[in-house]
Order: C-alpha cells, then structure tokens, then sequence
C-alpha cells in the first residue's frame, strides 16, 4: 500500500466520504420517493382496493415465483405489464376478466408444464387483486420492458 | 484459542452449517421443479421452496457473521467476551426463529416480500438478537483493546441491524416499497456486508500471512472506502425501471460501475499479502478458502455485476436468468466463501488440535468452486438466450423457458457438484480423524 497514506488519513477518508456518499444518497432517495407519490406511480388512482390487491399479492408470495416491475424469481412470466398484455390498454375490463379467469382455471395439470396453484381467491379478492396489477401497470417505469412479453 | 469465550463460536458454526446444508438441498429441489415441473407441486410449490432456499441463505451467513465475530473479537480486542451466556441465548433465539419460520413456510405463514417473508414476530425476534449481539461485542470491544479490524467489523455489524429495520416498513405504493426494500437487500450486500467480509479478511490475513499489523488496516481502510464510496450511490442500479427518476439511469451505471474496485482490491490485498507474508501458517485449506473467496467474489460480484450493471444493457437483461447466474457467484464467491474460509481457519483451535482433513477440506473446495462456476455459466447462457428470445424478438416468457431445458439440466448437474462439495466440507470440518498432512511448522497458535 502506498507509503504517503498513514492510517489516520485512510481513517478519516473512509469515515468521512461514507458520510458524505450516504448523505447524497439519503437526498437523492428522499427526492426519488416525493417524485413517487407526486408523479410517477398515479398516486391518486392507488386505491383501498389497489392496496388489498397488493397485500394478497403478498399473502400468497407471488413474487417468489413472478417477477414484477423486473424483480422477484424468474421460474413465471413477468405480471408489472401482465395488464398490457391481456389487451387492458383497449379494454380494460376484458383485461380484468381475462386475469379472474386464468386464476381461477389453475394449476392447469398438464404434464411437462410449470404449475401454478390455485390460490382459492373470492370474487372481491379477485377484483382487487386486479385492480393492482392494472395501477402498476400504468406506473411509469422509463419505458421498460423492451416487448409486451415482459 | 487463547480465550475462552471463543467458543460459542463453535456453536455458531455448527447451527450455520445445519442451515447450509439445508439451503442447498432446498437448492436442489428448485433446480428439479425446473426441469421436472410437476414434483410436489401441490405439497411444495416452487415459491414455498424458493423462500427456505433463499432465508436459509441468508440466516446461515448472519449465524457464520456472529460466530466470525465471537471467535476473532476476543482475540483482537485481548480479552474474555463480555457474556458468553449472552451469546448462547441469542443463538437459542436465532434458531427457534428460524425453525419456526421454515414449519410456518411449509403451512403458508409468511410475509410475501423476496428474501424478506419472515413473519412479523420472527423479524422482531431477529432484532432483538442483533441487539443482544450488538451490545455484547460493543461492550467487549469498548473495555479491550481497539484494533481497525474490530472498529470496521462493528460498523458493519451495526450496520447490518440499522439497515435491517427498513424491513418493518411496507408502504402500499410498491415503487416507494420497492425502494427502501433494497435498502435491506443491496445495501446489505453491496456495502455493510462488505465491511465485515474485509474484515474478517484482514484478520486471516494478518494470522495466517504474519505482514504487519499496520499494513494490513491501511488496505482494509482503502477497501471499505472504496465499498461505500461506491456501494451506496450504486444502489441506483436497481432504480432504473421501477417507477424512480430518471437520473438513476446516470447514477447507478457510474458508482455500480465502480463497485468492482472493492472487489478488485480485496484479491490484490490477499494475493499481496501471502506473497511477502513472513509466515508458513500450518492451516493450508483456510490459505485456499481465503484466497478463493476474493477471486470468486471478484467473478461473481465485480464481472458478473459490472456485465448487466450499465443502464442500456440492464434494461434487456433485467429480471432473466441472467440476474439469477450473478446473485449464485456473487453470494458464494463473497460471503459463503468467506465464511466457510473462517470456519476453516478457526475450528482447529477451537477443537484445541492441529488442522485436520484438509486434503477432503480443499477437494470441497475445488467440487464447490467449480460447480458454482459451472452453474454460473449455465445459467448465463440460459439468460442470453432468454434475453434474445423474450426482450429483444418478443417471444412469451412460457414458450422462451421451454427453450431453455437443456441449460436447466445442466444446472441441475452442478447442483449436485455443489451438494457433494458442502457435505464433504462439513464432513471434514466436524469429523476431525487423525492428521493427514504433515505440517512443518508445528505453531499451534502463532503470535503476530
Ligand atoms: C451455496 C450455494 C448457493 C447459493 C449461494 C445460492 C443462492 C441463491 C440466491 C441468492 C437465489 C435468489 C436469486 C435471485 O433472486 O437472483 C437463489 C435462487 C435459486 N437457486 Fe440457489 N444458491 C445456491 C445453491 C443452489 C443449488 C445447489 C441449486 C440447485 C441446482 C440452486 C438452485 C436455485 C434455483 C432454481 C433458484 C431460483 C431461481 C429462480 O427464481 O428462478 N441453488 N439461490
Ligand atoms: C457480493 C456482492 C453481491 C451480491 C451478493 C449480489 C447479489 C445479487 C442478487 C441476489 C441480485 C438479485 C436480486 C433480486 O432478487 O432481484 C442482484 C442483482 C443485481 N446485482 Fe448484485 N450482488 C453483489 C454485487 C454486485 C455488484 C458489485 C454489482 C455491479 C458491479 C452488482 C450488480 C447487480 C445488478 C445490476 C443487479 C440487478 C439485476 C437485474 O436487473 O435483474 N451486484 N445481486
Ligand atoms: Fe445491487
């Protein structure tokens, strides 16, 4: 290690610049957040039924074999846009019965085929929780994915 | 050992390898379902395996952090543990609470957050043992002698709880959650962790190399700068797509560009200091663990970081196999590694015997090493294909996998590799027979 450094100067380095770094970064996050709830993610339209629809996401563990806006597992396809997919852009209700109709119609049992369970969701639990996958599908995501495919 | 106390580490590490093993048998399931998709897929669906695979991870290495901890803190700071009981009781605490949150995964309780599905009461649990721990080693710290090495591993202990607590916070906005999530997840591996990787790096170094103290604390300083100089604004790398600022696209590619200086430094640091060490340390397997966790984690976080870090190229590979080839090195290059490299290092003394099995201990190694790589490359072929296939022709996700058995079968294999490789190592480190190397140099505990 080079000679001109003593330890004290590597010290105060070290604890200074990570102060200033996380001090940046803690801006830059609190910044990232108001831009958030004020203009990326339609904060208005996140309902009490997008926020149930969201805790039954949850309660079933969906991301730990989806991914959603890119993250979680990689075994099913990508739901952030799954909502474009089914055509939600042009009609937004046929988008929404498609997504009660292939949840209710699973595991589909065929042989060679990744299965998905059938999480016995209710109707109103259905609605909402397609209700959430339409607002994030409309939350902008600097125009990713690249293809509808997700 | 020159102290008693070090030997709660033992218990540690041998609570840490049960979850090891586990880890990678629940490893192994997953890579069955995916070329096998109808295996238990009622009993234990992928996502229920998923989450034992991915917390056992995660807990077996906090567990090998704390033994890590427990076994160097009294020798640096030269005196007992502040409370040995205190330590013992934290164990007791770590593993009901994640027994109990492994049964309650199995009947469906969890939370449904990656890497975070703990229930509440369990992750309260895990705060409350990280304060019993945190207290414990402060207080021993602060009564004994102060050594760089512990001062940095502290931070990083420290703050691997602060950074923890933004687990509790799930607010309903998923890009807002999505956020603070990956101030747990990257912050963690991408900057407190490293702290206590250097460190416990640096104390190998200086045990096993003999170079002066002065030294080895210069680089560990220049090494953990370089962490979170870059580590922290680098968490930008994961705000590129989900709802954050555009800026990130700027800041992120730059800073987690620059995340592979760490990494780079840290194999310079090792390599330099066993090439003008003073000493022959006996310990030979711990040497290799030590050197090969710099390299791997040099592979698996810098290479293969750095390969899908840059903006424009992440938008295609985000979220693909590509992702999973990355976090498989990266985690067993850095932090298995390296705990399996302290573990290596300190269960001679805390047996009280000279190194034992280390033909069998570094065979582990080479079977592990190369079947990481080897999963590794697999699984970033898969994810070229995949991003060709899916992001760039527009193919659907189910017919592009359907592409990809061959590469899932091949994973599958390394898997195994892998498997063999951790039961031998535990085997070698807890079935200790009679010497098979010769050593020269007899020091049992050599001084620095
Ligand atoms: C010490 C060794 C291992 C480590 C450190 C490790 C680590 C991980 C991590 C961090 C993840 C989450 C990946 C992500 O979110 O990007 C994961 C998932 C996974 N692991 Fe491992 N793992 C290990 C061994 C194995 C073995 C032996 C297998 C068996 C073939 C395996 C198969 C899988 C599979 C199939 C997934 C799920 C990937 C997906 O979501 O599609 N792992 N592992
Ligand atoms: C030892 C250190 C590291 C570990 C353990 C690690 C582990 C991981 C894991 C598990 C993920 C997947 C997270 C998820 O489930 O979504 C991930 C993602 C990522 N990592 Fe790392 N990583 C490390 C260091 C690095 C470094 C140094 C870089 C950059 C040079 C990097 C770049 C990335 C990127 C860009 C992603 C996002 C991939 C995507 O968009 O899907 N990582 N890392
Ligand atoms: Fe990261």
């Amino acid at each position: 290690m080079s000679e001109g450094l003593t330890k004290s100067q590597a010290r105060n380095i070290f604890f200074g610049g990570s102060l200033f770094f996380f001090v940046v970064f803690a801006a830059l996050t609190g910044h990232s957040h108001y831009y958030a709830v004020s203009k990326s993610t339609n904060a208005q339209n996140l309902t009490d039924a997008v926020v149930r629809g969201k805790r039954i996401w949850e309660k079933h563990a969906c991301i730990n074999c989806h991914t959603i806006l890119g993250e979680g597992a990689y075994y099913a396809p990508e739901l952030g846009n799954v909502f474009v997919r089914y055509g939600g852009k042009d009609d937004p209700a046929g988008a929404k019965e498609a997504i009660k109709a292939w949840m209710t119609s699973q595991p589909s049992g065929i042989p060679g085929r990744r299965q998905m369970p059938n999480f016995q969701l209710t109707d109103p639990e259905l609605n909402d929780l397609a209700d959430f996958l339409e607002w994030v599908s409309k939350i902008n995501t600097q125009g990713w994915p690249p293809k509808d495919s997700g | 050992m020159k102290y008693q106390s070090q030997k709660v580490a033992l218990a540690y590490f041998a609570c840490a390898m049960i979850l090891f093993a586990a880890q990678v048998t629940f490893g192994l399931v997953l890579g069955y379902i995916y070329v096998a998709p109808n295996f238990l897929s009622e009993l234990l669906p992928f996502n229920i395996a998923r989450m034992i695979h991915t917390n056992a991870l995660v807990v077996w290495l906090l567990l090998g952090f704390f033994g890590a901890s427990y076994y160097l803190i009294p020798e640096e700071t030269e005196r007992e543990l502040h409370s040995p009981k205190l330590a013992y009781i934290q164990l007791v605490l770590l593993m009901v609470g994640a027994s109990a949150a492994v049964i309650g995964y199995l009947f469906r309780i969890h939370e449904g957050r990656e890497f975070l599905e703990q229930p509440l009461w369990v992750k309260l649990g895990i705060v409350v043992a990280a304060l019993i721990f945190l207290y414990n080693v402060t207080m021993t710290v602060l009564q004994g002698r102060k050594t760089v090495i512990t001062n940095v591993l502290l931070l990083g202990l420290w703050g691997i709880a602060l950074f923890f607590l933004f687990s509790l916070y799930n607010p309903a906005n998923l890009t807002v959650d999505k956020m603070y999530w990956w101030y747990v997840v990257h912050i963690w591996v991408e900057g407190v962790w490293e702290l206590v990787m250097a460190s416990v790096l640096a104390f190998m170094m200086l045990k096993l190399t003999g170079v002066d103290r002065e030294v080895v604390e210069k680089w560990l300083y220049v090494i953990v700068a370089l962490a979170l100089f870059t580590g922290l604004l680098g968490t930008g790398h994961h705000y590129y797509w989900i709802g954050t600022p555009g800026y990130w696209q700027w800041i992120g590619s730059i800073f987690s560009a620059l995340e592979i200086l760490p990494f780079f430094a840290m194999v310079m640091f090792t390599f330099v200091m066993v090439w003008k060490g003073r000493r022959e340390h006996p310990n030979k397997a711990a040497l290799l663990w030590a050197l090969g966790c710099s390299v791997l984690a040099f592979f698996g976080a810098g290479v293969w970081g750095f390969m899908h870090t840059l903006a424009p190229m992440n938008y295609y590979t985000h979220g693909t196999q590509v992702t999973a080839a990355h976090g498989h090195l990266a985690f067993f290059g850095a932090y298995v590694s390296m705990n399996l490299a302290i573990i290596t290092y300190a269960m001679p003394y805390l047996l009280g015997r000279r190194p034992y099995n280390q033909v069998l201990n570094m065979a582990s190694f080479w079977l592990m090493a190369s079947g990481m790589s080897f999963m590794t490359f697999t699984l970033t072929f898969a994810g070229v294909v995949q991003t060709h296939l899916q992001r760039v022709l527009g193919q659907g996700f189910m017919d592009v996998q359907d592409q990809l058995s061959l590469f899932y079968w091949m994973r599958l294999g390394s898997g195994v590799v892998v498997v063999l490789g951790a039961l031998l190592f535990i085997y070698a480190t807890f079935v200790p027979r009679r010497e098979v190397i010769e050593t020269v140099n007899p020091a049992a505990a050599p001084a620095e």
